[in-house]
C-alpha cells in the first residue's frame, strides 16, 4: 500500500468514525433507551436508570406471549424445517448426477428473488386459505420456509460441493450403508453449513412481519413484530419507552442463539484433506 | 484373499468411453498395477472394482461371486485413497476403527485390533490425535491401517503415494511392498508413476484410452513393449522411436535424410508379412546405443545436441534431422564429444513397429 499523506489519513479516519457512529448509534439507543423512563429518539444516558419500562412490558401479556411463544414457534419451526430440507436437498443435488440439476438450482434462486414477498402475497394468501392454513402458525412457517429454501439450498449446495466425495466413498467401501455414511461422515462435515443456514433462517423468520400479518388473524397468535403495535396509542403514536424495552427483548434470543452455537460448535470450517 | 476378474467391463461418461471392454484377471494374492497417463481409464477401472462406479457393460467377479451389481460394502474390499480421506472429525483410533464399528465390533475388541495394526504401521502413539495433527506420511499410514484392519479380500490403491514428497514416497513404496508380502493379499494399484508400478507390482497393466495396451511382469513390459504406446510410455528416458523405410533388397532400414542401417542380426526374426518399402518404426532403448567417433559399416551420423549428467549415469542427446536420439551411459561424467558422432545400434535389442503401432519383432 502506498504511504498516505497525513491529511488523507486524517480524512480516512474521520470517514471511518462517521460510518462507525452511524451504525453504533442505534445500538446505543437500544441499550440506553429501555432504562430511561422518559425515552426520546435521541441517545441520552438516563439520569435515573430504572427497569420500570421492562416491568410495564412484562405486564402486557399479549406482547410477551407474542415474543416468548409465537415467535419461538415460528422462528424455531422455520429454522428446523429449512435446515432439514435444505441439507437433504443440497446433499442430493450435490452428490447425484441428475441432468440439469445445476440449472434447476439457478432457476430456483432466480424465481425466488423475482417472485417473492409482496408480489406473491395474494396467491400465497389464496393458497393458504384453500389449504385451511389461515390463522395457523404452520401456515406462516411453511410460507417462510418456502421463501427461504431456495437461497438456503444454494448456500448449502456450495458448502456440500466443497467437501470431497472421497470421505463418503471411503465409508461406503469399508462397509457402511449409504444412510450410515450420511450420518457418520457427511453430516458432521456439513454441520457448520447447516448451522449457518439454520441461524439465517431463524433470524429471517424471527423478524418476519408481512407474512404473519397477512396470514394470521387472532391477536394471540401474532408474533412480536406485529405485537409492537400494542405499544402504540390508538392515534398511532408509539410509546417510545415501552417500544424500546420491547425491542431490546426482541433482539436477545437472536444474539443468544448466535453466541450459543458459536460457543458450542463454532463457525469454523473443517479442512484436513490432503490436496 | 480372492481372484479378481473383469470380463468385458465397459464404463461410459456421456460420449466418452472411459473404460472400453476390459478383460483382466488378477490372481489370488497378486499385486497388479494399473499404469497410464491421466485420463487413460485406470482410476475408473479401480472405482469399477470398488463399486463406486457402475459398469455399463460386462461382468466383474471377486472370487467366484459376481459383484457387478453389488454395492461397495458387499464386495469385501478395502481402498486407500489418494487424498487419504481420513474423517477430520474423528480421532485416528476412530478413523482406523470405523470399518470395525460399522461391522458392529464391540468397542474393546475394536480398540485392541486398531492398536495392533497401528503398532505394526508405527503410528501407535498417534491414536488419540486428529488427522489434521498428522504429517502427510503419518496420514498415509493411517489410511493404510484403516484398509488393513478389517481383513478384506481385495485391496485397492488409488495413487496413494502421489501426495508424498520424493523421499517419503520411496520409503512408503518399500513399506507397502513389505506389507503386501506379509499380508499376502490381492491388490490393485493405480499410478501414473512407472517407477512405482515397476517397483511394486507382480504384473503391470499399461492403459491408454480405456484399453489395456499390455499386461505383463514389469521387466517383460520393459523388455518387450507390445506396441508403440507402451514403448513410448515405459522407460525413463523413453525408448528412441525412429521412423524408417524397409528396403528388403538391400537389407537396410532407410531413415529420412538418407542415413541407413543394415538389418543384420534382425533378419531371421522378421515377419513374413513385411513388404519392401513399408514404413515402420525402429525402437531402441537409450542404453543399447554406442557412440563412435568414426563412421562404421552400419552407423547413423548424428550431431551432439546436449549432454546431461544425472548423477550415477549420464545422458547424451543427439540429433538426426529433426529426430532426437538419447543415449544412456553408465558413467557419472558425460564424455567430451566432438560435434559430429556416429551411433552404433545393438540390433539384437531393437524392435520394429508396424504402421498400426503393433510390434513386428
Amino acid at each position: 500500500m502506498n504511504r498516505m499523506s497525513p491529511l488523507a489519513r486524517a480524512g480516512l479516519f474521520l470517514l471511518a468514525i462517521l460510518l462507525g457512529l452511524f451504525f453504533v448509534l442505534p445500538m446505543l439507543w437500544l441499550i440506553t433507551a429501555p432504562l430511561n423512563p422518559r425515552t426520546t429518539l435521541s441517545v441520552t444516558l438516563p439520569s435515573q436508570p430504572s427497569l420500570d419500562n421492562f416491568r410495564a412490558v412484562f405486564d402486557n401479556g399479549f406482547a410477551i406471549r407474542a415474543l416468548l411463544v409465537n415467535n419461538l414457534i415460528i422462528g424455531g419451526g422455520a429454522m428446523v424445517l429449512v435446515a432439514v430440507v435444505a441439507t437433504l436437498a443440497s446433499y442430493s443435488l450435490s452428490r447425484t448426477r441428475v441432468p440439469g440439476s445445476k440449472l434447476l438450482v439457478y432457476v430456483l434462486i432466480l424465481f425466488s428473488s423475482v417472485v417473492s414477498g409482496t408480489a406473491a402475497m395474494v396467491p400465497i394468501f389464496l393458497l393458504a386459505y384453500n389449504l385451511g392454513l389461515i390463522n395457523e402458525h404452520i401456515g406462516v412457517i411453511l410460507v417462510m420456509t418456502g421463501g427461504l429454501l431456495p437461497s438456503a439450498i444454494f448456500i448449502m449446495r456450495d458448502f456440500v460441493d466443497s467437501i470431497p466425495r472421497s470421505y463418503e466413498e471411503a465409508a461406503l467401501v469399508c462397509g457402511a450403508s449409504p444412510r450410515r455414511t450420511f450420518w457418520d461422515v457427511a453430516m458432521p462435515l456439513v454441520r457448520p453449513g447447516v448451522l449457518v443456514v439454520a441461524i439465517w433462517a431463524f433470524v429471517n423468520a424471527w423478524g418476519a412481519f408481512l407474512v404473519p400479518l397477512v396470514l394470521l388473524r387472532s391477536p394471540e397468535k401474532m408474533p412480536a413484530s406485529i405485537a409492537f403495535y400494542s405499544f402504540y396509542t390508538e392515534a398511532g403514536t408509539p410509546n417510545l419507552p415501552l417500544v424500546s424495552a420491547y425491542a431490546f427483548l426482541y433482539t436477545i434470543p437472536v444474539l443468544l442463539l448466535y453466541l450459543i452455537i458459536n460457543w458450542r460448535f463454532g463457525f469454523r470450517f473443517f479442512g484436513g484433506i490432503k490436496r | 484373499m480372492a481372484e479378481v476378474r473383469l470380463d468385458n467391463v465397459t464404463r461410459q461418461f456421456g460420449s466418452v468411453v472411459a473404460v472400453n471392454a476390459i478383460n483382466l484377471t488378477i490372481a489370488d494374492g497378486e499385486f497388479v498395477a494399473l499404469l497410464g497417463p491421466s485420463g487413460c481409464g485406470k482410476t475408473t477401472t479401480l472405482r469399477l472394482i470398488a463399486g463406486l462406479e457402475q459398469a455399463d457393460g460386462g461382468h466383474m467377479y471377486i472370487g467366484d461371486r459376481d459383484v457387478t451389481n453389488l454395492p461397495p460394502r458387499d464386495r469385501d474390499i478395502a481402498m486407500v485413497f489418494q487424498d487419504y480421506a481420513l474423517y477430520p472429525h474423528m480421532t485416528i483410533l476412530d478413523n482406523i476403527g470405523y470399518p470395525l464399528k460399522v461391522r458392529g465390533t464391540p468397542r474393546a475388541e475394536l480398540t485392541k485390533r486398531v492398536t495392533e495394526v497401528a503398532e505394526r504401521l508405527q503410528i501407535g502413539n498417534l491414536l488419540q490425535r486428529r488427522p489434521g495433527q498428522l504429517s502427510g506420511g503419518q496420514q498415509q499410514r493411517a489410511s493404510v491401517a484403516r484398509a488393513v484392519v478389517y481383513h478384506a479380500q481385495v485391496f485397492l490403491f488409488d495413487e496413494p503415494l502421489s501426495n508424498l514428497d520424493a523421499k517419503l514416497r520411496v520409503e512408503a513404496r518399500a513399506f507397502l511392498k513389505r506389507l503386501q508380502h506379509e499380508l499376502d493379499v490381492t491388490a490393485v494399484y493405480v499410478t501414473h508413476d512407472q517407477a512405482e508400478a515397476m517397483a511394486l507390482a507382480d504384473r503391470i497393466a499399461v492403459m491408454n484410452h480405456g484399453r489395456i495396451m499390455q499386461l505383463g511382469a514389469p521387466l517383460e513390459v520393459y523388455r518387450r513393449p507390445q506396441n508403440l504406446f507402451v514403448a513410448s510410455f515405459i522407460g525413463s528416458p523413453p525408448m528412441n522411436l525412429l521412423p524408417c523405410r524397409v528396403d528388403l533388397g538391400a537389407r537396410r532400414l532407410v531413415f529420412a535424410g538418407g542415413a541407413a542401417l543394415e538389418m543384420t542380426g534382425m533378419m531371421e526374426r522378421l515377419p513374413a508379412s513385411l513388404r519392401d518399402g513399408e514404413m515402420v518404426t525402429l525402437g531402441i532403448r537409450p542404453e543399447h546405443i554406442t557412440i563412435r567417433e568414426t563412421a562404421g559399416a552400419s552407423t547413423l551420423p548424428v550431431k551432439v545436441y546436449v549432454t546431461e549428467p544425472l548423477g550415477g549415469e549420464s545422458l547424451v542427446i543427439t540429433q538426426m534431422g529433426d529426430l532426437l536420439i538419447s543415449i544412456r551411459l553408465f558413467q557419472d561424467e558425460p564424455p567430451s564429444l566432438p560435434d559430429a558422432v556416429w551411433l552404433e545400434l545393438n540390433m539384437t535389442h531393437t524392435f520394429l513397429y508396424g504402421a498400426e503401432g503393433e510390434l513386428m519383432r
